[in-house]
């Protein structure tokens, strides 16, 4: 039999309605496996005795033939869920020991479709970062390394752990969380599939909020299909969250392999920047002649606004998450430092309790907030905001069905590599425009680079358009093939 | 816009963290870094922009004004670092 852990979920199900193997021995596997990749430090929790009572649960109704979409299907969940008497931290010492009372929708959906939970993954702390060297628990590493290279590199963040963990075959698929292209970014650099679905079409319920009207919720996965059948489970209309939107969630899968003859794909000049990998130049155009090859017609488009995306991200990001992390008191959950009053105390915890680039952007985000400045800064970055929702809109307009991009402007790097902030968010220059927009962006392992490392491709859909992207990125995977790193950690 | 170490001081106050003169030093000189890369800003035109309020154009959707919730004080506490009879426990604030 072959290993179990190198089946994708689609496989997996089909095994399990064949009776080839039980939930209970999937799950086992995964366990086994994630046992052996301590060295990767992708998982900060683990739920053995949790995952197989799930096991159990999924084999029963197997055998009832009442198997749900997802069920007995092993997967790992960001930090940044909640989850219910299991620990939720954000990776964050402030959130030190915090066991919920609750379940975020997102994951409740996935275990009422039969999912079974492995553990908690590990990320940037609170989701703030690019390399997943922010994570209070200690970086992750990148199941990839250079072609005859022994040097450790980052996964991307802040998903860092969820695609390691898939990249490692240490989960089916993990859930994971997108503000500026916190799954589409290591998604790229590990080689895996990861999709942010449009704001809205995932519920923000008992997922600890960064920058709540960017962060969206999606999966990363090892193929298109994999994600699309996660994302149709993740997605959902929630009462519980006023922005969550009321519409149906469409058959994702269905989608896959419709031919894609006729549809027009934008390329945007202002996606061509400066000091940009010349490998990343090379893999875009295999991407635009293998769209090309099937019958799309590729159309230059301009995205005007694109430059001022990241300088208004980092005023409109940190204003929200100064408000969303003032719930970080000491008094309610998790760590709490004595201090000699209630303001001594508030100070103190915060100031243990956060990590240096937290603390950044909950000061850029306190002073761009302050009496005399809110006009400046965050009334402005809204605007500009506005503008780079219209570039958009006019490409959609114009008869766009998706924009083709790459994900990221380089390829992963080490460790300690880049130690300045401004320099650290130039990473998400390609992905951080789909979330200003509130657009669904999903990030295609698309070929290695010459050091044999994963880049991605990025497509970017129309508001709710995640069946094109799906529909267009197979077309994307089946071009450039799958791609896994050898096993070193094991 | 720049700040000085003492701007930082009091955003650091606002923001209700601790910081020693040498963390406030070496934060000014991060922040302002971050506040020199924003200032790009400067050069977009947005007169007669409205700003984006929502990433999707919806009307925000309200429910029946009733209780949905509660009779959970042992949940709402049961994290807390200090708590007493369904009580949040803080320092002393009053004499």
């Amino acid at each position: 039999m072959t290993d179990l852990t190198d089946l994708t979920i689609a496989e997996a199900r089909e095994g399990l309605e064949k009776k080839d193997f039980s939930a209970m021995e999937l799950t086992d596997a995964y366990l086994s496996v994630i046992d052996g990749a301590s060295a990767l430090n992708a998982y900060v929790t683990t739920v053995p005795e949790k995952a197989r009572e799930m096991a159990a649960v999924s084999d029963k109704k197997l055998a009832a033939g009442e198997g749900g979409d997802l069920e007995g299907i092993p997967l790992g969940i960001k930090d940044l869920f909640g989850t219910e008497g299991v620990y939720t931290q954000a990776c964050s010492h402030i959130l030190d020991g915090f066991k919920p009372r609750y379940e975020s929708t997102v994951t409740a959906n996935l275990w009422a479709d039969g999912a079974v939970m492995l553990g908690k993954l590990n990320m940037d702390e609170f989701a703030m970062g690019s390399s997943n060297e922010t994570s209070y628990y200690g970086p992750v590493l990148n199941p990839w390394r250079a072609n005859g290279s022994d040097a450790a590199l980052v996964p991307g963040g802040s998903s860092g752990g969820s695609a390691a963990a898939v990249a490692a075959h240490l989960c089916a698929g993990a859930t994971a969380t997108d503000t500026g292209g916190s799954i589409r970014q290591p998604a790229a650099l590990t080689g895996t599939v990861g999709i942010k679905p449009t704001y809205g079409r995932c519920s923000r319920w008992g997922v600890v909020a960064f920058a709540s009207s960017l962060d969206q919720a999606g999966p990363i996965a090892r193929t298109v299909k994999d994600a699309a059948m996660m994302l149709k489970s993740m997605a959902s209309v929630d009462l519980k969250d006023t922005t969550s939107v009321d519409r149906p969630v469409p058959d994702y899968a269905a989608a896959i392999g419709r031919p894609v003859k006729g549809l027009k794909i934008g390329i945007p000049k202002e996606y061509r920047v400066d000091g940009m990998a010349l490998e990343i130049e090379t893999l875009w155009q295999q991407g635009i002649d293998w769209l090309k090859a099937e019958g799309a017609e590729i159309v230059d488009i301009s995205l005007p606004h694109t430059h001022y995306a990241l300088p208004a991200y980092y005023i409109v990001a940190p204003a929200e998450a100064s408000s969303n992390l003032a719930r970080y008191d000491g008094v309610r959950f998790g760590l709490c430092v004595p201090g000699d009053d209630i303001i001594d105390m508030y100070e103190k915890t915060r100031a243990v309790g956060f990590g240096a680039e937290v603390k950044r952007r909950v000061m850029i985000g306190t002073y761009v907030l302050s009496a005399g400045y809110y006009d400046a800064y965050y009334l402005k970055a809204q605007k500009v905001r506005t503008l780079i929702r219209c570039d958009f809109d006019l490409a959609f307009e114009a008869g766009v069905d998706a924009i083709l991009t790459p994900t990221t402007p380089d390829a992963a790097f080490e460790p300690g590599a880049i130690t300045d902030p401004v320099s650290m968010y130039l990473n998400d220059i390609f992905t951080v425009t789909v979330n200003m927009a509130g657009l669904p962006g999903i990030s295609i392992p698309a070929g290695l680079d010459g050091k044999g490392l994963p880049l991605g491709l990025q497509l970017i859909g129309k508001p709710f358009g995640e069946e094109t992207l799906f529909q267009v990125g197979q077309v994307i995977e089946n071009a450039a093939g799958g791609f896994q790193p050898e096993k070193w950690w094991a | 816009m720049s700040v000085d170490t003492a701007t930082v001081k009091r955003v650091a106050r606002l923001a209700r963290i601790a910081v020693t003169y040498a963390e406030a030093e070496k934060m000014k000189g991060e922040l302002n870094a971050i506040l020199g890369f924003v200032e790009q800003l400067d050069k977009v035109d947005v007169s007669g922009v409205e700003p984006m309020t929502s990433a999707v154009e919806t009307t925000m959707r309200k429910r029946v004004d009733e209780v949905t919730d509660g009779d959970r004080a042992e949940d709402v506490v049961a994290n807390a670092p200090m708590s007493e009879d369904n009580f949040f426990m803080v320092p002393k604030m009053v004499e």
